[in-house]
This record gives C-alpha cells, sequence and structure tokens, in this order.
C-alpha cells in the first residue's frame, strides 16, 4: 500500500496504525492507563482527545507563520488550554455523566503528550489540511488503543462489554482487571502482542526481498544456482 | 558444556548444587508445613495444593512449547511456585481460585519477563496479591473443616488469630506456635515452618542473614511501635501469627528477587521488616506480609546497584566537592 504523503487517507492511515499513539509511539499513556475501565470510557476520552486534536491542529498550523519560533510552546499551551475549557464546559452541561467518569483527566488534555506532540511535529510545519486529516488519524488511533484496552479490562474485570452482560452469569469479575495494575499488565500484554505481530511481518517482508535479489542475481548468473 | 567453555583464568569453581536440586531441597523443606496444613484442615487443603502445582508446571509447559522456548520445568521451580502458593491460600477457598493464581504466577510474573531468573518479583506473592486484590472475599474467608473443624478451632468461622491480636484480643501463643490456628494451609504453624526453614540453612540453600534480620527488624519495630510497650508475648505472638515466618523463610529468600550482595541482604532484611511492621501496624489489614515482599523485591535492583563491591585492585573513585553530575 503506498499512499501520497499528506494526502487524507496517508494521515490517517498513519495515526490508526502506523505510529498508533498508544501502541507503537507509546505517548498519552496517562489517561491511557487511567481511565479505561470500561469500554465507554475509553470512547469517550479517545473522543474528546480527538476532538481537542482536531480544532488545536487547525488553529496551530494556520497560526504556523505568525508564531514565534522561540514562544512557540505557549502559545501551542494556550491554544489547547482555550479548547480543552471549550470541550470541558460542553461536556459538563450535556454529557455531565461521562464527564463525572473521566473526571480530572479532562482538564489534563491541555498536556496530553499527543497533543503537544502532533502541534510540535506536525502542525507547526504543515498546511491546514493535512493537518485536519493528522489530527483526526491521531485521535482515532488513540480511540481504537483505549477501546482496545477498555475492552479487555472490562469483559473480565465486569464481565461486560459496554455495560452488556457478555460472561457467563457464574463467571466472576476479577476485580484487579480495572484496578491500576490491571491496566499495565493489560497494556503490555497487548503491546507485545502487536509488536509480535509487526516484526512477523518486516521479518516475512525482509526474507521475501532477499529470495527476489537471490532470483535477480541467478538470473544475472552471478550466483551458482542453488544445488537441490 | 564443561571443557569447551575455558574463557576465564584459573581457579574455577565447581559444585554439584543445579537448579533442580535446590528446588527439591526447598519442596522438601516445605512439606512439614505442607503436610501439617493437610492434617489439619482436610482434603480439601491437599487438592488446593495439588491443583496448584500442577496448574503451574502445566502452565509452564504450555507457554515454553507455544513459544517455542526450552521446557524448562524439569528444573522444579515451578513445583515451588505452585506449592507456595498453593500453601498461601484459605483452606476451603474455591478450587479454580489456586488454578487462577498459578496461571497468572507462571504466565506474567514469571514468563512475560524471561523464565527463571528474570522475574522481578516472587511469582507465589504476585499472584497472591493479584487474587487478594481480585477476590478479596475468598481469599480472606478462613473457615475450616476436617480435623480442625472437630477437634481445634472452637468456631467453624471467624477472624484469624492475627485479626484478633490486632483488634486488642491476646492470642494463645501456644496453639500459634504449634499451628492450631486458622489461617491459610501453610501459614499456621510457626514450628513446621521453623523445622524447614532451619534445614534450608543448615544444607546452605539459604543464609541466615534474610530471616533473620527481617524477624530481628520487625520484632525491634513492633516493640516500639506496637503499642503494646515492651511485651514480648506480644511480639511472639505477631511472630507466630500470619504469614512472616513463611515469607522469611521461603519467600524473601528466594533466589531470584532477594539482593545477590551481602550488604544488599542486610539493607533488604532490614527493609523487609520495616515494611511489614508498616503495613501490619499502620495499615487496614492485619496481614502485611506479601506486600511487604513484593514492595521489597521491587527495590532489589536499587540495592544491588549501591553495594555493589569493588572489584579486586580497583580504587573507588573519591568523590569531589562540588562537581557532581
Amino acid at each position: 500500500m503506498s499512499l501520497t504523503p499528506n494526502s487524507p487517507g496517508e494521515r490517517i492511515y498513519n495515526g490508526i496504525v502506523k505510529e498508533n499513539p498508544t501502541f507503537v509511539t507509546m505517548i498519552g499513556m496517562c489517561p491511557t492507563l487511567a481511565v479505561t475501565t470500561s469500554v465507554i470510557n475509553g470512547i469517550g476520552m479517545g473522543l474528546t482527545t480527538m476532538v481537542v486534536l482536531v480544532l488545536s491542529n487547525v488553529l496551530i498550523s494556520l497560526l504556523r507563520k505568525i508564531i514565534p519560533d522561540s514562544l512557540r510552546m505557549p502559545c501551542y499551551i494556550g491554544v489547547i488550554a482555550s479548547f480543552v475549557t471549550v470541550v470541558e464546559l460542553l461536556l459538563e452541561a450535556y454529557l455531565p455523566s461521562l464527564n463525572e467518569a473521566l473526571g480530572l483527566y479532562i482538564p489534563l488534555i491541555v498536556v496530553n503528550c499527543i497533543i503537544m506532540g502532533r502541534a510540535e511535529a506536525f502542525a507547526g510545519k504543515n498546511p491546514v489540511i493535512p493537518s485536519l486529516f493528522d489530527g483526526l488519524g491521531m485521535g482515532l488511533g488513540f480511540t481504537v488503543g483505549l477501546v482496545c484496552l477498555g475492552a479487555v479490562r472490562e469483559l473480565f474485570g465486569s464481565g461486560t462489554i459496554l455495560g452488556f452482560q457478555v460472561m457467563p452469569k457464574a463467571y466472576e469479575p476479577i476485580n484487579i482487571f480495572i484496578l491500576a495494575p490491571g491496566a499495565f499488565f493489560v497494556l503490555a500484554i497487548l503491546i507485545a502482542i502487536i509488536q509480535k505481530v509487526n516484526n512477523t511481518k518486516a521479518e516475512k517482508a525482509a526474507l521475501e526481498a532477499q529470495q527476489q535479489r537471490r532470483q535477480i542475481l541467478q538470473a544475472a548468473g552471478l550466483v551458482a544456482a542453488e544445488k537441490a | 558444556m564443561a571443557g569447551k567453555l575455558q574463557v576465564s583464568s584459573s581457579p574455577h569453581i565447581r559444585s554439584k548444587m543445579t537448579t533442580s536440586k535446590i528446588m527439591m531441597a526447598v519442596v522438601v523443606a516445605l512439606l512439614p508445613a505442607a503436610v501439617y496444613g493437610i492434617w489439619l484442615n482436610g482434603g480439601h487443603a491437599a487438592a488446593v495444593l495439588i491443583l496448584s502445582v500442577l496448574s503451574a508446571v502445566l502452565t509452564e509447559f504450555l507457554y515454553e512449547k507455544i513459544v517455542g522456548r526450552r521446557v524448562t520445568i524439569s528444573d522444579g521451580s515451578a513445583i515451588v511456585t505452585g506449592l507456595l502458593l498453593g500453601m498461601n491460600m484459605p483452606p476451603q477457598i474455591a478450587l479454580w481460585i489456586p488454578v487462577l493464581g498459578s496461571v497468572f504466577a507462571i504466565l506474567v510474573v514469571k514468563q512475560f519477563f524471561g523464565g527463571l531468573g528474570q522475574n522481578f518479583m516472587n511469582p507465589a506473592l504476585g499472584a497472591r496479591c493479584f487474587l487478594m486484590l481480585s477476590f478479596a472475599g475468598h481469599m480472606t474467608n478462613f473457615d475450616v473443616s476436617g480435623y480442625a473443624a472437630k477437634h481445634i478451632v472452637d468456631t467453624v468461622s471467624g477472624a484469624t488469630p492475627l485479626a484478633n491480636i490486632k483488634a486488642g484480643e491476646t492470642g494463645d501463643l501456644a496453639s500459634m506456635f504449634f499451628g492450631n490456628i486458622k489461617g491459610t494451609i501453610g501459614e499456621t504453624s510457626a514450628l513446621m515452618i521453623l523445622i524447614g526453614g532451619i534445614f534450608l540453612i543448615v544444607a546452605g540453600i539459604i543464609s541466615w542473614r534474610i530471616p533473620v534480620i527481617y524477624l530481628a527488624t520487625f520484632s525491634v519495630f513492633a516493640l516500639i511501635f506496637g503499642g503494646h510497650g515492651f511485651d514480648l508475648y506480644y511480639l511472639a505472638c505477631e511472630l507466630c501469627g500470619g504469614g512472616i515466618m513463611l515469607g522469611a523463610f521461603f519467600m524473601a529468600t528466594d533466589y531470584v528477587t532477594r539482593p545477590i550482595t551481602v550488604k544488599g541482604q542486610y539493607i533488604y532484611g532490614i527493609l523487609l521488616g520495616v515494611m511489614t511492621g508498616i503495613f501490619r501496624i499502620f495499615g487496614g489489614s492485619a496481614e502485611g506480609t506479601s506486600y511487604a515482599i513484593i514492595f521489597s523485591n521491587l527495590l532489589v535492583p536499587l540495592i544491588e546497584r549501591s553495594t555493589i563491591p569493588a572489584g579486586f585492585g580497583i580504587v573507588k573513585e573519591k568523590k569531589k566537592g562540588g562537581e557532581a553530575a
């Protein structure tokens, strides 16, 4: 799959798969570990972060020629903090239960590494449209990560998914999954599985490339054909 | 291998001690307490011990088969882990709990970190804390049956003596020492644990340092902060009650998770004693041994780093004033 750099599709693929903030670049770990006790919390946190990320990416990209280089961090924080305040007030007004569940982690979006990181690494250097899709992709990638983690923890820790009883009635919830230690080892196991899959893929690709090279060399008569 | 690997200059130290021999010695040392626990609590306790050992060994076997590592069940370390975990279970516990605990101990605490020698905390204790956090109700239900219910313990359900002491009652030291009390399968009899522990020290499997310093530090701490003044009877009850004996001789001394330096072992023992004292006396629950040990396990790398002895002939660099990096 080859995508044009900075095209909307490439940015979204980059955010969800190639540089997934939860599983690949491992940034924004604080909310990742803290709020993922259920799927719904994961979705709420992920989408809230995505909204802030898209808005701040767009605004920072628009202002990138005005913001002086030496003062960019305070400017970014100002922009991000404004959007977080807007989102926080909106949540308080229209989704009070989600606001309560996420608690302190909503205001803490201000210092979320993903948002600061995208502003610094992408939006501050690129035009508006790619920045918008970069924010969208990264936000979706973050949401996917949180939902995966929240699903495993909710399934084992409460026996439910999105509040619906999934496990049989006799199943006794393993509380540790929704406590802090559970967050750490579930995240570690998920990351390990994903790394394993990626490594296997990379090894396969490397092997194929090697075989192709060998065939070309053999065809050219530079290397003796392998004796069976 | 021998004869092929000759890289360092002589003298070479040779020993007939192998991992599996050490682990078997630990199992033998645990037997008095385990057999006593089965005798006291009846067949269900035996089923708990057997299941936790079997599931620990099976988990290790299956995981190593699946990921294509060398199968190491013959070194016996999984047996020790399973047995220790089983001995940390209340006698009437539902049988799936020790099985789940063994799987967690071997899979998450031991194999995910690279197998024997790589685990950062004692697998049996890691699993015990996993179960305590998940199933507090099951793990602190010390109902008894079998011989104990008929002859020894007055009431069938109720608190352990250690919890009673915490609540302000006095314990019955003799029954706590011999083990006619409630508690997990392996912790009740201080005498049986001492027999096993002294066997390990005499056989040279463990050093006296960690258990003795651990218990001594805890004693001093309990005498100062226990709120009973210089009351040796109270102290003896604290030492014989709960899991501190089992922890001091069999879990704190785990080769993988204790410091290797002698100086580090002194520090480690003191840390264990203080932490157990803090958990037991100031903490919410009566017991604190397992949390104290896994907490201290986590500090072992730091203890080792600061107590590595200088190599022969190497002069330690003196700190230069004002130039600290």
